[in-house]
């Protein structure tokens, strides 16, 4: 909402030096939105005058069409050598000899800098400019040049505050609850508030029309929806000179609070909308056929708005029709059939309320909003129809002549809201003391009419308030109105705590153990398609593919929440990679989101919805979270490129398979598990020897390793990149919350170690499990230090080379004892997976 | 132990028994000849001038054929009355000695040890970049700070998930069905428009979730992932993270808000920070207020930005969660991590916050 500080002083008595500046500050104060406040015009700089058109030559020569106009600037305006008239040429083709004009005199500057001087144009000297709106900073209207009324003012005056320029207007932001704002009414009423200064309602306050001659007929209405309107008026105008000009004062007035200007009769409706808050609609009444009506639109009908969009229209619709079918969406936007025109010359006025979520859901389903429905939607003072349509007549009236017939109306039973307050709720609710006489005098402020002779106060909010409705409401109205700066600080003291929990705990180790071992963490969008998918190769089977859908994504390449962490770690690499980043450690934690069986990846219609007046039961409850798909964390990372760097210390070391899976180990030990490593099943996006399975509690819970050639390509990732991910809730699930600790043996260490020759296919870690298991509890660690394949053990065989070390927890260990130790060992590696020791 | 054995064949050569018992007579022994050869020794010993000299010096001055040794050996042939001076003097001198030799060895090793590691030194400004340095986003770390404000005054964190019912997210936050929120043109709708399920659009209805399994006293903060269907350019993006905190508890006021948001400021901007209420709107909460930064460490000098949204908890939404609202109140606050970010660190376009380019997220290693 737009709103000129001059408008708002002419129903608040505010003080001569509030500035444009110092009202917004305080408007702020009392809860509304000031976004900027600007000077209109504020870029003109010098003098802008009345000039009076006395005579126009048409130039013919050029390739447009110009005028050589002679302009009476007043006595003291005028060039030297020709006394009170200036010659200035104009391409502009909307006025005639005899208009009076804006001109700026050289020297003056317009807005962009634009230095006005006297210079040789089209063979003339050009002495100033004849201006348009635009030019001035006024608006964006550039049909052409700005032609001031008739006799409105002295030629050579001022032509400034004839234009609106030097006014001041606030940019409002009004928040959904305050319809009110969207006036003048509302703003002029707050600034008075505000400033404790009188205020005059130009609502409620009814405007004395001519009584219509005996025997005329207003034109008759009626409403077939009373829930929906429950009050509807129209006001009859004949006779009325559709060729009347809008005066300076309101065109400038609506200019300033951004509309155009478009016929006196429109410009009228919607002077009065700003001014009140009550959207008014003016239908040519010679294109009206029988009552005028608001009802249910029927499904298949159709109506071409104002806006030249033909809607089609169904049973949540509201219209306004006549005998000829809807004439108007209502409360939104007239009809072109019904439309005033520049010949019409009988109005009809319609002013009503409409019920605001009708209006909401109206604008919703069609994607439309106009000036009335924003106001609809957010709350039309309940009685105020007539009252801003007497005004608005009454202006009808005096500006383009004509003759009222009187007003037709219906109207629904209408329950004013009241309101049982405690008196001091709201000192209870601000944590200050608040006296009565102080929430009495602030609420009777807002309109609220008050009776203090009851406890709870008994309170009737006013009908352009229909955002009252709680004692919360008008707990708001006092504190605001008191100020928030006055509410004390004061800490509250909780009860002790436990801190994060274990989870929440866990998933932090998780992270700044793969930060600390060189990983870096990105946070990507979890929208992915099938396409990004397909480049990391998924069987069409894969559960992944089944991803949940968005019913409007932002983009249709990516329709779904993410099932997987790769894509968003691929494109991140990718992204780096671009960037000149070749060596990458990326990870990330982050939801996945898998459909429950027999889920539909769009969901159902008409879901549960139940009540809010009080706590669902808990059969609701559990339907609705039924509703929702399995949301778990996942942890994953991408390497590409090398993981050590070459340098002076040596060559490179590619990131490869054995990183990734380290990286989910490391992850896995930042919560005191091990994860076991599998020789499994690695289907795509997975290099099928290149990858394992990590397993915790007999359970596969992500993979590691190398990604597939032909994905590292399609995906757009350099050869032999490696990836890995992991369920981090079930890792983090069984996680050891308490560490028992190990018992430390101070009896002497013994060392063996072996080597075995195996089947290159037989995994390194059944070997070493073999061994530990073989070798019994003597065993203290299983580790393997060297790999060889090669001529000396055979085609198709590797050796692995073991070291253990074995103590025992009371005794040095003997001979015999380290024998057997290693013996067992050897014939259980034997027996397990064909080992020979080499 | 082999130097005891070798040593026996030398016991031969020692002095015959002084006859005369005059200790004059063996003049190895005098007061003279001793002194003489410790300054001999000493003056050997500190011009030794490495360790190996020092070797063939000991050998020299305190061996078993030095003067000193020899002169012991003559002690046997004194008379009894003039063993005991004799053999004090010896061992004093050779002790003397023994003394500077240990003293010049530890100078000696010093000065070796000085050259040899000298001799090892590096360069060690040689740059050492082996492995890339990892970091967690910040995004991450700062959520982490903030919980770290909030735990230490006893709050918990709650959490819920991102794909949520339309009931959690609007319904029981007093947001009515025809709320312009509640269009495709801030919401991301799963399957359909009628489908009740959402990406969430805030954190609120974690809120929900946790006063529909908690009693009060409730404290706790929401920080999440949230989502709403604008384009990314340098100040939006559709999927952002926001922290919300609620107190519900016996008589809680605005003042009590008020005190938690000037902490929350001071702990994450210093103690010169403070805020600022503006009254407003929001369907979950009346009273409402818009929440104003007083953030001193700003470019450009302290300056007011804007922080948040809060308000009291709408005794509506109490309602919808089984909260006797005739007992207990409550407040609630949230506000945009990004944002946050953004004028705490001089972040100047979102978009660094999303692409996870590595150069950015390293600049904040581990924590904030």
């Amino acid at each position: 909402m737009r709103a000129p500080v001059s408008w708002v002083r002419e129903y608040a008595d505010l003080p001569a030096d509030v500035d444009g500046e110092s009202l917004a500050a305080a408007l702020v104060r009392a809860g509304l939105e000031v976004e900027s406040v600007e000077v209109m015009g504020g870029e003109v700089n010098g003098p802008v005058v009345v000039g009076l058109v006395r005579s126009i030559d048409e130039l013919t020569e050029f390739k447009k069409p110009i005028r050589w106009c002679q302009v009476e600037v007043g006595a003291e305006h005028g060039h030297p050598d020709t006394p009170g008239v200036r010659g200035i040429i104009c391409g502009a083709r909307n006025f005639v000899e005899g208009d009076l004009v804006a001109i700026a005199l050289p020297g003056t500057v317009l807005p962009g800098d634009f230095l006005i001087a006297s210079r040789e144009t089209y063979g003339h000297v050009s002495d100033g400019m004849i201006c348009s709106a635009r030019e001035l900073g006024l608006g964006e209207e550039h049909d052409g040049i700005i032609v001031l009324p008739p006799d409105s003012a002295a030629v050579g005056s001022d032509a400034k505050p004839l234009l609106g320029i030097g006014d001041e207007v606030l940019d409002i932001a009004v928040t959904p609850d305050r319809g009110y704002a969207l006036s003048i009414r509302g703003i002029a009423r707050e600034a008075a508030t505000a400033f404790g200064v009188t205020f005059r309602d130009p609502g409620l306050e009814l405007v004395e029309l001519p009584a219509p001659e005996p025997g005329s007929e207003p034109h008759p209405c009626g409403s077939d929806d009373l829930n929906a309107c429950d009050l509807f008026t129209l006001r009859t105008i004949v006779d009325f000179d559709p060729h009347a000009p809008t005066p300076l004062w309101m065109s400038s007035r609506l200019v300033a609070a951004g509309m155009r200007s478009v016929s006196l009769a429109v410009d009228i409706t919607n002077y009065v909308m700003l001014e009140t808050g009550q959207p008014l609609h003016a239908f040519d009444l010679g294109k009206l056929r029988g009552p005028v009506r608001p009802r249910a639109a029927a499904d298949g009908e159709v109506l071409e708005t104002l806006d030249h969009v033909e809607r089609a229209l169904n049973t949540d619709d509201l219209v306004i029709s006549d005998d000829t079918g809807a004439i108007g969406l209502a409360g939104v936007m007239g009809g072109l059939t019904s439309e005033i025109d520049s010949e019409s010359t009988a109005i009809a006025l319609e002013a009503a309320h409409f019920e605001s979520t009708k209006v909401a859901r109206v604008c919703r389903r069609h994607k439309l909003s106009s000036e009335a429905s924003r106001r609809y939607e957010r709350g039309v003072d309940r009685v105020l129809a007539p009252y801003a349509s007497a005004r608005a007549t009454a202006l009808l009236l005096q500006l383009g002549g004509g003759r009222y017939l009187g007003m037709t109306a219906v109207e629904a039973a209408h329950e004013p809201v009241v309101i049982a307050l405690p008196a001091d709720l709201p000192g209870r609710t601000g944590g200050l003391h608040v006296a009565s006489d102080s929430v009495l005098a602030h609420l009777r402020s807002v309109g609220c009419v008050v009776d203090q002779s009851t406890d709870p106060l008994t309170v009737t909010p006013p009908t352009w308030r229909p955002d009252l409705t709680d004692p919360a409401d008008l707990v708001e109205e006092v504190l605001r109105l008191i100020g928030y700066d006055a509410i004390p600080s004061e800490l509250p003291v909780a009860p002790a705590g436990f801190g994060l929990t274990d989870v929440q705990r866990d998933r932090t180790r998780v992270g700044r153990a793969l930060a600390g071992a060189g990983y870096n963490e990105v946070l990507s969008y979890p929208f992915i398609g099938q396409a990004e998918l397909d480049a990391l190769g998924l069987p069409s089977d894969d559960a992944r593919r089944e991803l949940l859908l968005l019913a409007n994504p932002l983009s249709d390449e990516q329709p779904g929440m993410r099932s997987t962490l790769l894509p968003g770690l691929v494109a991140a690499a990718r992204r780096n990679l671009g960037r000149g980043s070749n060596d990458l450690a990326l990870f990330e934690i982050g939801s996945v989101i898998a459909l429950k069986p027999g889920q539909l990846p769009r969901g159902i219609d008409n879901p549960p919805r139940p009540p809010v007046a009080g706590r669902p039961s808990q059969a609701d409850l559990d339907a609705l979270v039924a509703l929702l798909p399995e949301e778990s964390r996942h942890v994953g990372v991408v390497l590409c490129g090398n993981r050590d760097r070459q340098g002076w210390w040596g060559g490179a070391t590619s990131a490869s398979w054995a990183d990734a899976i380290e990286a989910m180990q490391s992850a896995a030990r930042a919560v005191n598990r091990i994860l076991e490593v599998r020789a499994g099943s690695a289907p795509m996006p997975w290099h099928p020897g290149r990858c394992a399975e990590l397993v915790l509690d007999g359970v596969v819970v992500g993979h590691a390793g190398e990604l597939h050639p032909r994905a590292c390509e399609s995906a757009g990732l350099p050869p032999r990149s490696s990836a890995a991910e992991v369920d981090l809730d079930a890792l983090i699930a069984g996680a050891t919350r308490v560490v028992s600790a190990p018992s430390v043996g101070t009896q002497p260490l013994a060392k063996e170690d072996l080597a075995l020759v195996v089947d290159a296919s037989v995994p390194a870690s059944e070997v070493a499990q073999a061994l530990r298991d073989g070798a019994g509890d003597l065993v203290e660690s299983v580790r393997l230090f060297d790999v060889y394949e090669g001529p000396q053990v055979g085609e198709g065989k590797r050796s692995l080379a073991f070291s253990l070390r074995l103590r025992a927890s009371d005794r040095t260990l003997s001979a015999e004892e380290l024998a057997a130790a290693r013996e067992g060992a050897v014939v259980e590696a034997a027996r397990r997976v064909g080992a020979v020791l080499r | 132990m082999t130097v005891r054995f070798s040593n026996a064949h030398r016991l031969s050569r020692m002095s015959a028994p002084n006859s005369s018992f005059d200790p004059k007579e063996v003049s190895v022994l005098s007061a003279e000849s001793v002194s003489e050869a410790v300054a001999v020794a000493v003056a050997a010993i500190s011009s030794a001038s490495d360790l190996d000299e020092l070797k063939a010096v000991r050998l020299a001055h305190a061996g078993d054929r030095s003067p000193l040794a020899l002169a012991n050996r003559e002690i046997g042939a004194l008379p009894p009355a003039a063993k005991s001076e004799a053999g004090k003097r010896v061992g004093e001198a050779r002790a003397a000695v023994k003394s500077a030799l240990d003293d010049r060895t530890v100078e000696l090793e010093l000065a070796r040890d000085q050259r040899v590691l000298l001799e090892e030194a590096v360069d060690v400004t040689l740059s050492y970049d082996r492995r890339p340095v990892g970091a967690r986003h910040p995004l991450t770390t700062i959520q982490e700070r903030i919980a770290e404000v909030f735990t230490a005054m006893g709050w918990e964190v709650a959490e819920g998930p991102e794909v949520e019912t339309e009931w959690f997210t609007f319904d029981a936050l007093n947001i009515p069905p025809d709320h312009p929120a509640r269009t495709m043109q801030d919401t991301f709708f799963v399957g359909s428009e009628n489908s009740g399920v959402v990406l969430r659009t805030h954190t609120s209805p974690v809120q929900i979730r946790t006063m529909l399994e908690r009693t009060p006293p409730i404290y706790v903060i929401c920080p999440g992932r949230v989502f709403r269907t604008d384009e990314l350019d340098a100040t939006h993006t559709p999927v952002f993270h926001q922290v919300e905190g609620l107190v519900v508890d016996e008589g809680i006021t605005m003042a009590h808000l008020k005190g938690t948001l000037d902490h929350f400021a001071t702990a994450m901007f210093g103690p010169e920070a403070r805020t600022r209420l503006r009254p407003s709107y929001f369907p979950f909460t009346e009273p409402s207020a818009e929440l104003d930064l007083w953030f001193p460490g700003a470019k450009g000098g302290p300056r007011w930005i804007e922080w948040g949204g809060c308000g009291m908890v709408n005794p509506r939404v109490l309602r919808a969660c089984g909260i006797d609202t005739e007992r207990y109140s409550g407040f609630a606050f949230g506000m945009g991590i990004e944002r946050t970010l953004m004028f705490r660190h001089d972040v100047t376009d979102m978009r660094d916050m999303v692409e996870g380019d590595v150069r950015f997220t390293s600049a904040f290693g581990m924590d904030l």
